[in-house]
């Protein structure tokens, strides 16, 4: 157990080798390290916000769903309503076009059965003032019993 | 093997004796052939064997760390980058839990001092004969090869850690602080003449444990590595004794070198928390 200059080697190996390591080794490494515990707590952060984001989205996209929905059904009545709207409209047109045509109808009906009653009329004037001459012969003045013959037509 | 002309004490003894550099008694330079020639060399000696094995291994230690602090990367670590990683978040985890205050020197005097130490220590674990025998092919008789068998290698780096105590005392506390922990602990008074004869007291008292912190810390693992590795050499002796007596220490050296390892490791490991408690306490009152 000699105590000998090996001693001040020793210490001053120690003393460069602490100061190596300081420099070179702990700096460097704890730098990194350190860097790492950032970048990992960063993306946690980062990770943790995408979370976050995603149940807004997510409650969002339910939001916009459920008003598309709304406006769905929205269009849906109001198009429904429309629709009835103009089947209404529909029917009550063809209600007034039908009552048109039909009293049209019905004057033409009506012009045409006095038109033929009328030349019936006269027809059996005609007619009955014939049958008269025939039955009567000379008796009959044409123009004097014109006023009976007439009489007698328009009975019928 | 102990050589066939060497008797166990001899064997030993030369086991024990570093190689040593230094002055004959005829006043010429060079290297002790014996352990007598080696102490009559007295101080202006040095030990190429501890210097050389401790200079390797320290420079091994810094070699892997600085190539793994160089292409450090911040992505996913490889094996070198991973290890000397845990080794590190160790040591700062140790720092953390004992160094109170803010030095960036704590923590890689930790690590130097836990890796360091653990290598020579490590150097224990090789078999006692091997690297001497290899050594002796090449004409070098003396070779001890764990460092902190040397009383040197571990007095030297416990006088480090006190010098930096020391310097740290002082700087955070100021001369007169430290000085006042010195003479004004533990016994205090309001009496300033009581006060007065307590200084010296305190001083003694302080003074000791103050000087005891280094040397503690030098003799705890001297003393650990020392035993170790004379029990090593211890059952290296009975290699010679018989086949039955070989085969026994073969197994003895089996256990021991098992057990050894938890030596190893656990010198290392109190010598940096020891350092690293001193160092809080020199940045701290008390």
């Amino acid at each position: 157990m000699n105590i000998n200059l090996t001693l001040f080697g020793q210490l001053v190996s120690f003393g460069v080798f602490v100061w190596f390591t300081l420099k070179y080794v702990w700096t460097p490494m704890m730098g990194a390290l350190e860097e790492r515990r950032n970048g990992i707590a960063d993306s946690l952060s980062a990770a943790e916000k995408g979370k976050h984001d995603e149940v807004l989205a997510r409650q969002h996209a339910k939001e916009i769903l459920m008003e598309a929905k709304n406006q769905a059904s929205e269009i849906k009545a109001q198009g429904e309503k429309r629709a009835s709207e103009i089947v209404d409209e529909a029917k009550e047109e063809a209600r007034a076009e039908g009552e048109r045509l039909l009293t049209a109808a019905r004057a033409e009906i009506d012009q045409e059965v006095n038109r033929v009653r009328e030349q019936l009329r006269e027809r059996v004037a005609t007619l009955a003032v014939a049958g008269a001459e025939k039955i009567l012969q000379r008796e009959i003045d044409a123009a004097a019993h014109k006023g009976v013959v007439d009489s007698v037509a328009n009975q019928i | 093997m102990a050589g066939d002309t060497l008797t166990s004490s001899e064997y030993i003894k030369h086991h024990l004796t570093n190689l040593t550099f230094g002055q004959h008694a005829d006043g010429s330079w060079g290297i002790a052939h014996s352990a007598a020639e080696a102490a009559q060399m007295g101080f202006w000696a040095i030990h190429l064997d501890t210097m050389f094995w401790s200079l390797l291994l320290g420079g091994l230690f810094l070699y892997f760390f600085k190539k793994a602090a160089d292409t450090v990367t911040t992505g996913v670590p490889g094996g070198l980058q991973n290890f000397c990683e845990w080794i590190i978040e160790f040591i700062d985890e140790s720092v953390r839990g004992s160094f109170t205050s803010k030095n960036v020197l704590v923590a890689p005097l930790a690590l130097t001092i836990f890796i360091w130490i653990f290598l020579m220590n490590l150097m224990d674990l090789v078999p006692v004969d091997v690297i001497p025998l290899i050594a002796g092919w090449f004409g070098i008789h003396f070779m001890k090869v764990v460092p902190t068998t040397d009383p040197n290698a571990t007095f030297g780096m416990a006088i480090g850690v006190f010098g930096l105590m020391l310097f740290y005392s002082i700087k955070v506390k100021g001369f007169k602080g430290f000085m006042g922990e010195l003479t004004f602990m533990p016994f205090t008074s309001g009496n300033p003449v009581v006060q007065a004869i307590f200084i010296p007291i305190n001083f003694l008292l302080e003074f000791v444990s103050l000087i005891a912190k280094p040397v503690s810390l030098a003799l705890r693992l001297f003393g650990n590595m020392y035993a170790g590795e004379m029990i090593f050499i211890l059952i290296a002796i009975m290699y010679n004794a018989g086949v039955i007596l070989g085969l026994f220490g073969g197994v003895l050296q089996l256990g021991w070198a098992i057990f050894h390892i938890l030596i190893i490791t656990l010198q290392a490991f109190i010598f940096m928390t020891l350092a690293i408690v001193y160092m809080d306490m020199a940045h701290n009152e008390h």
